[in-house]
């Protein structure tokens, strides 16, 4: 199992410099002078220059590449130009609150699609699993601009039982906080559960059919105990792909839904670096998500191997 | 027979709609196995010994039409309301699979698997389920049963899972179980070893057994009575030493011939019943074997012949042109 885990920690390396490598690249690739937007259109040449040369724009990208990512393995992901921050003070300000949004987003996506998933699964072909079959269809492809705007319009506007925009952090006031928190975690909710519903149901459909259900039926165990122990756990793994997938595009921050919903989480901040073209701040940001990602699916492969003893111990 | 069977099945026949039509997989069946004994049913694949079984645990793919009565100890499994099959299922009927591959669960270990029938069925705590689990693993002839316990299945090697799917067959101490082609997934050499298996816990233990198998051998020293299947139907039935003795139906004979034979000189071509079974999507109106059968008459084609009964009344055959020399191998 260590040696496992040693190994797939081994592939992270290349996958995480490659990461790396593009998103300096892209970054790089952006037109536009960084020394111009910093000292606006109106900037002398030599004073383009001077600040070319210090923030060392006038040397080869490889050079630049290099040392940046001799800053990065510092822990100096540099710091924007605009603000004085650096990207590790920003993130750190602003990732709580997409951690916090897509912990409750997949709470509530996994309490939807998981129980309507085995529902489904147990009577399919059914009418009950036509319409949530079909349900889940149509809710995919609902963008989230529309049912946060939906949700908005229904509990905010009409019911007025929650806030339609704003954060406050839980330190402050847990209950404003989650209060805050309902709406856009059920936008991303309602978009996340369709794809957990039909990735479970289609596996566990394939589960139910299998020898040892048969045996567990005939062994005289309860309906419950054949579904949420024989055939759930060897049913999770696509499912546990998509959740983790899902994870990893959420630690980035959700765009739409953050600055609908108006919260200062990681998509916001890679929005306002955008507009502001600071491109310090972007580069690390993205560099982050894109870790988060790989991060994420180190994570998944680890849990493969809980789910599966196979993996585990190297058989499949 | 004069004590009641412990298992009788009446007129049973599975319906299976298919994309080409409905497909009758089990065709009016009747069977009876009394306490402690045992009944083999052979026939090739595809002729419905599996569907029969697993018609008889209820088992059936959800689709499948079911009808006719299974009587179990005196209650009609059919009918039986879903909790008390339930019941009654793991307890005092149990299965052996084909293939201990597949039927048993990948991502549970072994010892999880048996504990939790002795605890559905039999009031056990944490401590004695695990005490008696270890019992049936050793009882099974598997070394270091403690330490499978915690063991995967793919851990073990084909062998010793179909070991593990005995002991949990048997951890409630059925009084019928079915084993359902227990060794055709097996090794040659392990196929012996697991008969001999079932047939010293059967006898330990007093309980009655069906053994499913397409090998007329198999069933040859180890059954009190033969059921010979062909295309969903009973083709001819009778205590194992009267048929091996005086088989009468042209297919078994032919099931007999088609096993090889270690006596034969190298290179003998093996004996095959030529053409396929009939498609069981367009039932012949006729006997069903009437095409591959070399006996087979005017009448075979037009008329289904009935299950009758032959010299004793305990031995019964389908055939319109029995064969009443006493059986050879090689026709």
């Amino acid at each position: 199992m260590l040696g496992f885990v040693a190994r797939r920690l081994l592939y992270l390396v290349p996958v995480l410099v490659a990461v790396s490598l593009l998103t300096f690249l892209i970054a790089s690739l952006l037109p536009g002078d960084l020394a111009y937007v910093i000292l606006g259109d109106q900037a002398t040449p030599e004073k383009v220059a001077a600040l070319r040369h210090d923030l060392g724009l006038d040397q080869p990208v490889w050079w630049r590449y290099l040392s940046w990512l001799g800053h990065v393995l510092e822990g100096d992901f540099g710091r924007s130009f605009r603000t004085g921050q650096t990207v590790l003070q920003a993130v750190a300000e602003r990732l709580p609150v997409s951690l916090e949004l897509m912990f409750f987003a997949e709470i509530a996506g996994l309490a939807i699609g998981v129980p309507v998933a085995i529902a489904c699964a147990v009577r399919s072909g059914s009418a009950f699993d036509r319409f949530m079959t079909g349900s889940a269809f149509g809710m995919l492809s609902v963008p989230t601009f529309l049912s946060a705007i939906l949700l908005i319009y229904l509990f905010a506007v009409e019911l007025r039982w929650l806030p339609a925009t704003g954060y406050v952090p839980f330190a402050e006031d847990p209950v404003a906080n989650l209060r805050f928190m309902v709406l856009p975690a059920l936008t991303l909710a309602l978009a996340e559960w369709p794809g957990i519903m039909r990735v479970l149901r289609s596996d566990m459909i394939a589960t139910l059919q299998e020898d040892y259900i048969a045996l567990a039926k005939a062994k005289g165990l309860k309906a419950s105990r054949i579904l949420f122990v024989h055939a759930l756990k060897p049913s999770s793994l696509t499912l546990i792909t998509v959740t983790g997938i899902n994870i990893g595009r959420l630690i980035g921050g959700a765009l739409i839904v953050e600055t609908i919903f108006a919260l200062p989480g990681i998509g916001r901040l890679l929005v306002g670096a955008i507009y502001t073209r600071d491109l310090i701040i972007l580069q690390g940001v993205v560099l982050f998500v894109a870790g988060g990602f790989v991060v994420m699916n180190f994570v998944v492969d680890m849990l493969y191997a809980v789910l599966d003893p196979r993996i585990r111990h190297g058989h499949a | 027979m004069t004590e009641p069977a412990l298992l009788s099945v009446e007129d049973v026949s599975v319906d299976l709609p298919t994309p080409r039509g409905n497909l009758r997989a089990v065709d009016h069946v009747d069977l009876t196995v009394g306490a402690g004994r045992t009944l083999g049913i052979v026939g090739e694949s595809g002729c419905g010994k599996t569907m029969l079984s697993r018609a008889i645990l209820h088992l059936l793919p959800k689709k499948a039409k079911l009808s006719g009565r299974v009587m179990f100890d005196g209650q009609d499994l059919v009918r039986l309301d879903p909790e008390r099959l339930r019941k009654l299922r793991g307890r005092s009927l149990a299965v052996v699979f084909q293939d201990p591959m597949t039927s048993l669960n990948p991502v549970l270990t072994i010892g999880t698997q048996l504990i939790e029938t002795l605890q559905e069925h039999l009031e056990l705590d944490g401590a004695a389920a695990k005490r008696r689990s270890a019992e049936l693993l050793a009882a099974v002839g598997i070394p270091a049963p403690e330490q499978r316990l915690t063991q995967y299945p793919h851990q073990l090697s084909g062998g010793m899972r179909q070991r593990v799917a005995i002991a949990i067959a048997l951890s409630c101490e059925p009084k019928l179980l079915i084993a359902d082609e227990p060794t055709t997934a097996l090794d040659v050499t392990i196929q012996a070893q697991i008969l001999d298996l079932l047939a010293r816990e059967q006898r330990r233990r007093h309980m009655a057994m069906i053994i499913i198998t397409h090998d007329l051998g198999v069933v040859a020293g180890r059954t009190d009575e033969v059921a010979v299947m062909y295309a969903g139907r009973v083709v001819e039935r009778a205590p194992t030493p009267l048929l091996f003795k005086n088989m009468h139906m042209p297919y078994t004979q032919a099931l007999l011939a088609a096993i090889p034979r270690i006596d034969a000189a190298p290179h003998t071509p093996l004996p095959a019943i030529s053409g396929r079974p009939p498609d069981p999507t367009r039932p012949l109106q006729g006997c069903s074997f009437a095409p591959r059968c070399r006996y087979a008459t005017g009448l075979c084609h037009r008329e289904k012949p009935a299950l009758t009964p032959a010299e004793s009344p305990e031995h019964r055959f389908a055939c319109f042109h029995p064969i009443l020399a006493p059986a050879g191998v090689g026709a």
